[in-house]
């Protein structure tokens, strides 16, 4: 199987990544060889199988729903390349 | 011999009876990457101060304890590495990426505290694959690590700073994580020793994700006792992680329990006509090992061994293609500048991922695509329970499993850089039990003709560590393969 082009600007744009024309051609020969290892998968019958998401017995895990210590509004925008007033700033969504 | 050479139990006993103490340890190991990691590249961050700092309260502890005859902490002044995906307060933590090199983390990953807590001195974060994406360590967002034991070649990956800097004497142990086989694989190349925790056992609260449904946090060290008493203080439950299991820690303070009657399985499906032969050779050669000191060898087979690797990068990195699209250029990390929201979200992810997390996005992000989801991720899935009840029924008939942790040795730097199923190719051994869940310990077990480590694998069922950690230290005290050091010049 060979991804198409638009195949791969829609998937780079689904996941929100900017790619270069090159990065576009390699990604489009690569992934398509590791897709053609995957399709391996379909020898499997899993007619009677369930998927598994997690190995853990664990279901649903709960908690008192309690007030706990966090971190302070000036420790969560430390890190943001711009804030103001107490928010994250960022560039127009709407013009 | 140097005080760099000591295990982390040699050093903690001359800590307690105060033949040395924790200022001198931290600057001998300070000294040491001063002196190596120019040219090893083990560490992104170190923070001497801090290490000092703490070194000199953990001295105060221990004086105090001599005089009260209290028992310190077990970790009391004892300097060790972090692998760069864990939090630590106040301290850069990039996970290896672009995209984090000015973050600096606002509070600690419990494992992390779980350590200082126990009085360990932090010495620095180390080198990784960007974001634990990689087997070689050369798609860190920095530089690539080098092999201690041969500087042309790579420490493996993704924790190929941890294991470097453990191999090299740079630090006395290390925590690295291990998503599909992270902390094995580059402890087999660097000829330490890594624990594979079982999913579940150590928190992953504060450990930057990649693959949620896989990743798991583990100690690297020099013996395997060095590896259990980090595992000891790491492991058990934490209300910050929901997927963390409220099972209690078994005690491996003491592991000299012995092999006699232990059942070890040998999955014929783990011994392939393309591997190195000397890696064949030397892991027969421990089995022959282990059944002489009283192990009965049982033949097992775990049928969909072939599928875990394309189950692995399906699943691997459709969980990393949700986890990472947090890294947006507006919360944390330096943001591409453009005009409009979207323009600076995507120009700042395709500027600051690297090649090989940009590919596992682009991978993942197509598996869970609408049309595709079921052929792609829902089979893997449904795989992966194959894969599980492989090791459920062959854990009734054996105790641990053994078999390689990689089919080949170190390879060279950049020898598999641009073919991406090569470099998977190198995880054929270590992905099935992550996919189950399960524990594993890699320890050193021989040495190829070009003197590189090769390492043993042996394999317990979830939260088993104590089998493995028991069967690994009866096998280390009958071979002295974790007795040889590196010895380049410059190391």
């Amino acid at each position: 199987m060979t991804l198409s082009l638009e195949e791969i600007e829609h998937i780079a744009a689904l996941a929100r990544l900017r790619l270069t024309e090159d990065e576009r051609a390699r990604y489009r020969v690569q992934l398509s060889a590791v897709l053609d290892y995957m399709d391996k998968l379909r020898q499997v019958d899993t007619a009677h199988i369930e998927p598994t998401a997690t190995v853990l017995p664990l279901r649903t895990v709960l908690r008192p729903d309690e007030v706990q210590p966090s971190l302070t509004l000036a420790e969560l925008l430390a890190n943001a390349p711009a804030a103001e007033a107490g928010l994250f700033r960022v560039p127009p969504v709407l013009e | 011999m140097s005080l760099t050479d000591l295990t982390l139990l040699e050093a903690a006993a001359q800590l307690g009876s105060g033949a040395i103490s924790s200022r001198e340890l931290t600057d001998a190991c300070l000294a040491r990457i001063e002196a190596v990691d120019p040219a090893l590249r083990a560490f992104l961050t170190v923070t001497p101060e801090r290490a000092r700092e703490a070194a000199d309260r953990a001295d105060r502890r221990l004086a105090d304890a001599r005089r009260s005859g209290d028992r310190p902490p077990p970790l009391t002044g004892l300097p060790l590495a972090l692998k760069d995906v864990l939090c630590l307060h106040g301290t850069r933590t990039t996970a290896g990426s672009r995209i984090l090199e000015n973050f600096i983390a606002p509070y600690t990953a419990t494992a992390v505290q779980r350590l200082l807590d126990a009085g360990a001195v932090v010495l620095g974060k180390t080198n990784c694959d960007e974001f634990a994406m990689g087997s070689s360590t050369e798609n860190s967002g920095f530089f690539a690590t080098r092999n201690p034991w041969d500087e042309t070649r790579v420490p493996g990956g993704s924790s190929g700073g941890s294991a470097a800097a453990v191999a090299a004497r740079l630090c006395f142990g290390a925590l690295g994580t291990d998503t599909g086989g992270s902390v094995r694989q580059p402890a087999a190349f660097c000829g330490v020793v890594g624990l594979k925790t079982s999913y579940g056992r150590v928190s992953r609260y504060g450990l930057i994700a990649y693959g949620s449904s896989l990743d798991s946090i583990g100690p690297l060290a020099r013996t395997v006792a060095d590896a259990a008493l980090l595992f000891g203080v790491i492991a058990g439950h934490d209300p910050r992680d929901s997927t963390s299991m409220p099972a209690p820690t078994p005690d491996v303070t003491r592991l000299d329990g012995g092999l006699r009657g232990l059942r070890v399985g040998v999955p014929r499906e783990y011994f392939l006509p393309g591997m190195q032969p000397e890696v064949e050779q030397a892991v027969r050669a421990a089995l022959q090992t282990l059944a002489a000191l009283g192990a009965q060898l049982v033949e097992v087979s775990l049928p969909h061994t072939e599928y875990a690797l394309p189950v692995y990068y399906l699943i691997a990195p459709a969980e990393a293609s949700a986890n990472l699209a947090r890294f947006d250029g507006v919360r944390y990390g330096p943001r591409e500048p453009a005009e409009a929201l979207w323009d600076v979200v995507e120009a700042t992810r395709g500027a600051r991922f690297g090649a090989e997390v940009k590919r596992r996005i682009m991978l993942g992000t197509y598996a869970l695509s609408a049309g595709y989801y079921d052929a792609y991720y829902g089979q893997a899935q449904k795989v992966r329970t194959l894969i599980k009840q492989d090791f459920d029924l062959a854990f009734e008939h054996v105790d641990v499993i053994a078999c390689p942790v990689a089919p080949t040795t170190a390879f060279k730097l950049g020898a598999k850089t641009d073919d991406p199923l090569a470099m998977y190719l190198e995880d054929v051994f270590t992905l099935p039990p992550s996919l189950a869940g399960i524990c594993g310990l890699a320890l050193p077990c021989g040495f190829d003709a070009a003197g590189l480590p090769i390492g043993l694998q042996l394999l317990g069922p979830a939260f088993g560590e104590d089998r493995v950690l028991r069967a690994g230290y009866a096998y280390e005290q009958a071979t002295d393969w974790h007795q040889r050091r590196p010895h380049k010049d410059t190391l």
